[in-house]
């Protein structure tokens, strides 16, 4: 055994599916023996498919998976020290709860020590006996409260119940890691509750490590040592719950790890950032202009009166929530959400505060959309998955088309461009969605959607090579809406691919 | 007058339907089979079934026949069940057709067809009889063995065989411990679904000039020579093996539901 700190690593892994979508890639995470260690994301973002990769089910298209300091990456799931708790529990329906739980240990072998008549030592490698299995699946039926269920068949069993019971049959085993695929999904809200602090005292009375998956960001906060946030198959931040939720690294973080006012801003000096028409003072430090996106908590805006305080707004709706109100306020186009313990009544103005250390900015991950693309037989640009009409003769200053299509340069040279490669960017605001297919150039669903106070910032993504466009938009569309993409002949910039290459 | 029914009316048909063709054509047969060609009661007709040596041979010959033909089918048919409902292949509905697709051609005629494939290999094909019979009968009921073993293949939870794996079990243990012992309904009802009809379906026999003896034939060269009253026992006799074969078979597949698990393994 290579002596290294950590039980687990993730390198570089990748995988790519057979129908080619890439459901993780480029995933690094190291684990320390004995942590608690959550992988949060919304639905689809790999999550799981990173778990069965440590179990085993699904082998990495390329990477390496070490186990203290050993390459399990293409070992089949029976040679793993490693036991699963499965999302829909996965119990044999044939056999009762003893079966169940005693289903590893009947197929485990031990090396036990003899000593023969020369008094020489030797290993023989042996099933467990009948007694010892006894007392194992005693010992895991008692660490989760089901004393005398051993005769029961699983179909009498309730969920939570049967949760238990998948859990049991896993830590008999005794893994070096306990893999846990969002195991606590199917119970009620209050079993769920339960559940969650079990198995976290559980964590800490077996001391195995712990790999966690979950979607649901309170659950990832309240269990783990370290949340692994991913999203699109990649991580986006790995850190202490406090640091996920006090420091997000984007915006994708800042919106799903709990409730987010994120803006647009820009940075006007030192730990100074302008957003929502005000300035604030802030304690990240940017380069002047940068634009940054800002992210403010809800619970970080404190209610004053109206002239105090950097902003200024009126309260359009307050909802009662049991610990605190949530007031929703406007301030011109933009929208704030606060969470407060002090009550503001609908239809008064009221003064806002935030200090520096509730403001967070990042860098804004998109704010141009840059393609490759190509110029078509009719004057028209292919890119990103579609086509669309486009001023060629900006490529060349001062050209024009003749009546045929080909281009005349200033020089009255006569181009053919027709499989030229070139440069595009488009603005996100120059981008707008319609429902209608035949409307755009080209067509997408909408894969992710966040709320910037007075507009929502949209992902589409093609079908066919998964290209995304990024564009900003006031109007309310829904994820997984199918949009086609208008993009006007004049915001398309356009730059001749091989000169860009030569100033480089 | 509007029509109206109660829900005892109802099955009113289906009791006239069962009357005059399940109850009393069984009421006859019994009337026959305890009677003699005089209209007496008797039991000779029982006593003369299990004192010839003749009648019990065909009674074994057609258990054995059922027998190997139950155990050539499932052999075939399980692995081939068991490729289709693992395989990822998209076109798998269109391989499962192919195997059903011989159900739609009439039976005389692949028994025709298998005949002249048989004899171009085997030269004189009365002189295989028992190997022939297995090889027409199976060849007949094998989409009967297919249907059922797919349909509980199919919807056996991957999550079980992937706990069973993860648990520590082989390819092979996963199969033992998991798969065939969760296919066991699947088993049983092509095995009821086989066994009972090649015990009987003399026609495959006789259209291959076999002249073997199965108990449907005995009971038809019976009927033939119009002695009703012995062919009346033995299908009744049938008729009672029949249905301690169907008790038995409802048994084990009761027990693997209530998680038995001596019948598992």
């Amino acid at each position: 055994m290579t002596n290294t700190p950590y039980i687990i690593e993730l390198i570089d892994v990748k995988k790519v599916f057979d129908d080619e979508t890439i459901a993780v890639d480029n995933f690094n995470l190291q684990v320390k023996k004995g942590e608690f260690v959550t992988f949060l994301g919304p639905s689809g973002c790999g999550k799981t498919t990173t778990l069965r990769m440590i179990a085993g089910f699904d082998l990495p298209t390329s990477g390496k998976i070490l186990l203290n300091g050993e390459d399990i990456s293409n070992l089949p799931p029976n040679k793993r020290p490693v036991n699963t708790v499965f999302q829909k529990y996965a119990l044999f329906p044939h056999l009762n709860v003893y079966e169940n739980i005693a289903f590893g240990l009947r197929l485990k072998r031990v090396d036990n020590t003899y000593k023969n008549d020369a008094g020489e030592s030797y290993v023989k490698r042996e099933r467990l006996t009948k007694k010892e299995i006894d007392r194992k699946v005693k010992k895991a039926l008692e660490m989760v409260d089901l004393e005398g269920f051993e005769k029961r068949s699983i179909d009498t069993l309730s969920g939570g119940q049967q949760q238990r019971i998948a859990i049991a049959r896993a830590i008999v085993n005794e893994p070096e890691i306990l893999l846990l695929d969002e195991p606590l999904g199917a119970l009620d809200l209050k079993m769920r509750k339960e559940m969650q602090i079990e198995l976290k005292n559980m964590h800490r009375r077996l001391g195995i490590t712990f790999i966690y998956v979950t979607h649901d960001q309170e659950e990832a906060l309240t269990m783990s040592d370290k949340v692994v946030v991913i999203n699109d198959g990649e991580i986006q931040q790995v850190g202490t719950p406090t640091e996920i939720y006090n420091e997000p690294i984007n915006t994708f973080v800042a919106d799903f790890i709990g409730e987010s006012n994120i803006f647009n801003g820009a940075v006007t000096g030192k730990f100074k950032v302008k957003f929502c028409g005000a300035t604030f003072e802030c304690v990240d430090d940017y380069e002047i202009n940068q634009l940054v996106d800002v992210v403010v908590r809800p619970e970080d805006i404190i209610i004053c009166k109206p002239g105090e305080g950097q902003l200024k707004g009126k309260v359009i709706s307050t909802v009662f929530k049991g610990v605190h109100y949530e007031i929703t306020v406007e301030m011109g186009k933009f929208e704030i959400v606060i969470q407060s313990t002090a009550y503001a009544e609908p239809g008064s103005t009221i003064g806002m505060r935030i200090e520096p250390d509730g403001i967070h900015l990042m860098k804004p991950v998109y704010t141009i959309n840059r393609f490759t693309g190509e110029i078509t037989k009719n004057n028209t640009v292919k890119f990103g998955d579609g086509e669309f009409e486009c001023d060629v003769t900006k490529l060349y200053p001062g050209s024009h088309l003749d009546d045929e299509g080909y281009l005349i340069t200033a020089k009255g040279e006569k181009l053919d461009l027709t499989g030229t490669a070139v440069n595009v960017e488009v603005d996100t605001h120059d981008i707008t969605m319609s429902d209608d297919e035949d409307a755009g150039g080209v067509t997408g669903t909408i894969i992710s959607m966040i709320y910037k106070g007075d507009h929502y910032r949209y992902i589409v993504r093609t079908e066919e090579n998964e290209e995304d466009y990024v564009l900003s938009c006031p109007d309310l569309w829904n994820t997984d809406d199918y949009v086609s993409l208008i993009i006007p002949k004049d915001k398309i910039k356009l730059t001749l691919k091989h000169s860009d290459d030569a100033e480089d | 007058m509007k029509l109206r029914f109660n829900r005892k009316q109802l099955c009113i048909p289906y009791a006239v339907f069962l009357i005059a063709f399940v109850i009393a054509p069984l009421l006859v047969i019994i009337y026959y089979a305890f009677t003699n060609g005089k209209g007496q009661f008797t039991i000779d007709n029982f006593v003369s079934f299990f004192s010839s040596t003749n009648t019990l041979g065909t009674l074994l010959y057609s258990f054995a026949l059922a027998v190997t033909t139950t155990l050539v089918c499932l052999l075939i048919a399980y692995p081939t069940a068991y490729v289709l409902a693992r395989s990822h292949f998209k076109k798998k509905h269109v391989l499962l057709m192919l195997f059903i697709l011989p159900m739609w051609i009439n039976f005389t005629l692949r028994i025709t067809a298998l005949k002249e494939i048989l004899t171009a290999i085997e030269g004189n094909i009365a002189a295989f009889p028992f190997v022939n019979s297995v090889i027409g009968m199976t060849y007949d009921f094998l989409p009967f063995m297919i249907l059922p073993l797919y349909n509980s293949l199919a919807k056996l939870d991957k999550n079980l065989l992937e706990a069973a794996q993860d648990l520590g079990a082989n390819k092979w243990r996963v199969f033992l411990r998991i798969t065939l012992p969760l296919s066991l309904p699947g088993i049983i009802s092509g095995i009821t679904m086989v066994l009972l009809p090649s015990m009987t379906n003399y026609v495959v026999l006789d259209m291959m000039y076999n002249s073997t003896y199965i108990m449907g034939s005995l009971i038809g060269s019976y009927f033939n020579a119009y002695d009703w009253n012995n062919g009346s026992m033995i299908s009744l006799i049938l008729l009672v093996i029949i249905f301690i074969v169907t008790l038995i078979t409802n048994r084990f597949s009761d027990s693997t539901d209530k998680n038995d698990k001596e019948v598992v393994l």
